[in-house]
């Protein structure tokens, strides 16, 4: 069903106008619908005017209120009518806003979703993406901001990926629907608004894949993912100028990361760092550094390092909220310190970093 | 699947399913004890009336999902006997390979879509089978069993919610056998909380009655299948049972005193066994040698399942980490 003829690639080029990050995942979400009539999409908000930050635009005009809806706010029967479905024969996308409604609905995600294909003896697989939007900034705070990927990670069954560039927003999130498993999709909120014109989109989807070398460099490897991707790479550019080789790896499949191609970078740099965007205890940063220790143990100059977030919650005040989250800035600062060497006027250079990057989310959500 | 008005015929298939279902269940209960089959067991002896009644007004296309305790319910509708005994044996040719046991059944062939074991989950599941149906203009329906307990959880009213908003072809079939483990209505529900107001409170039709009386359990299942299949709008039936034995597990347990006397006095007096020989001999029909003839053909089902369950091999390590992801 997800082949394509000539005149449909056509159509696929022709398709909406794409400008970002968030375009993107509504232009996914056309062209594998498009192709696979047992493709639905629902989630509270999904038909209203906003469509969650646009990344459903045009769906329910285009595909009907059928295959498209708005729900009621009962994320546990939601899921677990999404469950049912994807039993039955369809491939659902369920979306959450915020990643924190999700915890309603533990039950169907862990009990039935991540569980069916394993306690029938494989007899039914569940092909599910349930999208979380991750929220940081404008005061979000502690329960409209939490990156709880690593809980989901630790389930068998799930997959999560967390894409970092809008190009995988969009190729990760037509594999994740094409995937037969239940996948949690995790988008950071600040990604949305991040340019982009439509180039590199596969026109079928692949399988999802481990991970993508984003920046080559033989002095510290960098594991990261979603925005700490976009961040590490920008340090990447900006260590350049001081001819520091930072190889960033964008490690988006968080459960089945790709631990050969990591281990071979930290074989080269002998120094490692992890980007993670969620509280270090438990982290996915922390589980990296866990695995690759016993195979690059003589390889390394020192100690590896995590960047995370603390181990409590965010508050809500713009007092807190910039010293709780971490930036490209604090990439630069950590590998300044890894390497145990003076960036010279680096505070100038990050300062212009600052000034000419994107204007910071201004809500209101 | 019958539509038309209940006859002679019918009370005979009632009859002989639940003294079949009955057979099995006292066939596992016996054999429990030789510790073989290693896995939380929860036995519908005394609740076969709901389950037959149900699913003699469904096809093989039609569906069901269900809870911890399905055995009757997966019998019913036409589940593979030597499957499920090889599921309690751990073994590899069970009806979920071995991974699932007691607690999770499931035989795709008739419908019996899955059970699981956390009270409340199949019910939302069971609305998404329903409306892929809807979805496919399928004319078949689905039917989601579970019990009193289940409709105190929030994803109960939130699926009766969404089966009203979406017309859904969904069954809510209530087993009300009065505990919750050994946890009794009072503590749990309010005496002013009917089950059958909170769905009619979301627009759905909703039926009440005796699972153990063979009239009425008949009669409330054929009124309500023929109404969700020909309007394609969700029904509530609530039944109610009693189960005989423990919560979990082959004993009786009515000496540790949760139940009165005067109680399990009055359930076992109103046995759907008996009642259904009462009304089967009122229609001029000997239930005593029909009765035989089915459990002594069930004897002879139950001994090939066990022979067969017990000659397969148990799954390894290795397939069990293949089921992980399809």
């Amino acid at each position: 069903m997800n082949m394509l003829n000539k005149n449909s690639v056509k159509e696929l080029k022709q398709n909406k106008r794409i400008n970002n990050f968030a375009d993107g995942i509504a232009a996914a979400f056309f062209d594998s619908m498009r192709y696979d009539p047992t493709v639905l999409a629902f989630g509270l908000g999904a038909t209203d005017p906003k469509n969650i930050f646009g990344t459903m635009a045009g769906l329910e005009d285009e595909f009907g209120n059928e295959r498209v809806f708005d729900t009621p706010i009962s994320e546990n029967a939601m899921t677990g009518m999404a469950i049912g479905l994807a039993i039955s024969g369809y491939k659902p996308v369920l979306t959450h806003q915020r990643l924190d409604f999700s915890l309603l609905s533990i039950d169907q995600i862990v009990n039935a979703a991540a569980k069916w294909y394993f306690m029938f003896g494989g007899q039914q697989s569940v092909p599910l993406v349930i999208r979380m939007i991750i929220g940081q900034g404008w005061g979000q705070g502690p329960t409209h901001s939490q990156a709880l990927q690593s809980w989901f990670a630790q389930i068998p069954g799930l997959k999560v990926i967390m894409p970092a560039f809008p190009k995988d927003g969009y190729n990760l999130f037509r594999s994740s629907i094409a995937d037969p498993n239940p996948v949690i999709f995790i988008e950071h909120r600040w990604l949305h608004q991040m340019s982009w014109n439509g180039e590199g989109r596969v026109v079928s989807p692949t399988q999802l894949g481990k991970s993508n070398q984003i920046s080559t460099g033989s002095d510290i490897t960098i594991v990261s993912n979603s925005i700490g991707s976009v961040y590490s790479h920008h340090a990447a550019n900006i260590l350049k100028k001081y001819n520091v080789g930072v190889e960033v790896i964008d490690a988006f499949n968080l459960r089945d990361f790709d631990i050969n191609s990591i281990s071979k970078s930290v074989a080269k740099t002998g120094r490692l760092l992890t980007v993670d965007f969620s509280h270090q205890f438990c982290s996915i940063g922390t589980e990296i550094i866990a695995q690759v220790l016993p195979l690059n143990f003589a390889d390394l100059k020192i100690a590896p390092e995590r960047i995370a977030l603390p181990n409590f919650p965010v508050g809500t005040s713009f007092n807190i909220e910039k010293d709780f989250y971490f930036s490209t800035i604090d990439i630069c600062k950590k590998i300044e310190s890894m390497l145990n060497v003076t960036f010279p006027n680096i505070d100038d250079e990050l300062k212009e970093y600052q000034s000419s990057s994107k204007k910071r989310f201004d809500g209101p959500f | 699947m019958k539509q038309e008005p209940i006859t002679i015929e019918d009370f005979k298939e009632f009859f002989s399913k639940i003294v079949r279902i009955r057979t099995i269940e006292q066939a596992i209960a016996e054999r429990y004890h030789a510790q073989e089959m290693k896995c939380p067991m929860h036995l519908s002896i005394g609740q076969e009336g709901p389950a037959v009644a149900i699913s003699m007004q469904l096809n093989a296309s039609d569906k069901m999902l269900s809870t911890h305790r399905s055995h009757a319910h997966y019998l019913a509708k036409g589940g593979n006997l030597t499957m499920m005994i090889s599921e309690f044996f751990g073994r590899e040719t069970g009806c979920s390979g071995g991974m699932g046991g007691s607690m999770h059944l499931i035989d795709k062939s008739c419908g019996f879509e899955g059970a699981t074991a956390i009270v409340g989950n199949t019910i939302p599941i069971a609305a998404g089978v329903a409306l892929s149906q809807k979805l496919s203009k399928s004319k078949n329906i689905t039917v989601v069993c579970f019990g009193e307990g289940a409709t105190e959880e929030g994803v109960f009213s939130e699926t009766l919610n969404i089966a009203s908003v979406k017309n859904l072809p969904l069954i809510f079939f209530v087993e009300n056998n009065s505990y919750s483990v050994y946890s009794p209505l009072a503590p749990r529900q309010s005496i002013n909380r009917h089950i059958t107001k909170i769905s009619e409170a979301h627009g759905i039709k909703s039926l009440k009655g005796n699972g153990n009386n063979i009239e009425e359990a008949l009669a409330i299942s054929l009124e309500a299948t023929t109404y969700v299949r020909e309007k394609r709008k969700p029904c509530l039936i609530e039944l109610e049972t009693y189960r005989y034995l423990e919560h979990c597990g082959p004993n009786n347990d009515d000496h540790i005193g949760y139940r009165t006397k005067k109680e399990i006095d009055f359930w076992k007096s109103y046995d759907v066994i008996a009642n259904a020989k009462k009304a089967i001999k009122e229609l001029g029909v000997s239930p005593d040698s029909l009765e035989k003839l089915i459990q002594e053909n069930t004897k002879e089902e139950i001994d090939n399942a066990f022979r067969e369950a017990t000659l397969a091999p148990f799954p390894k390590i290795e397939r069990s980490i293949s089921y992980e992801y399809a």
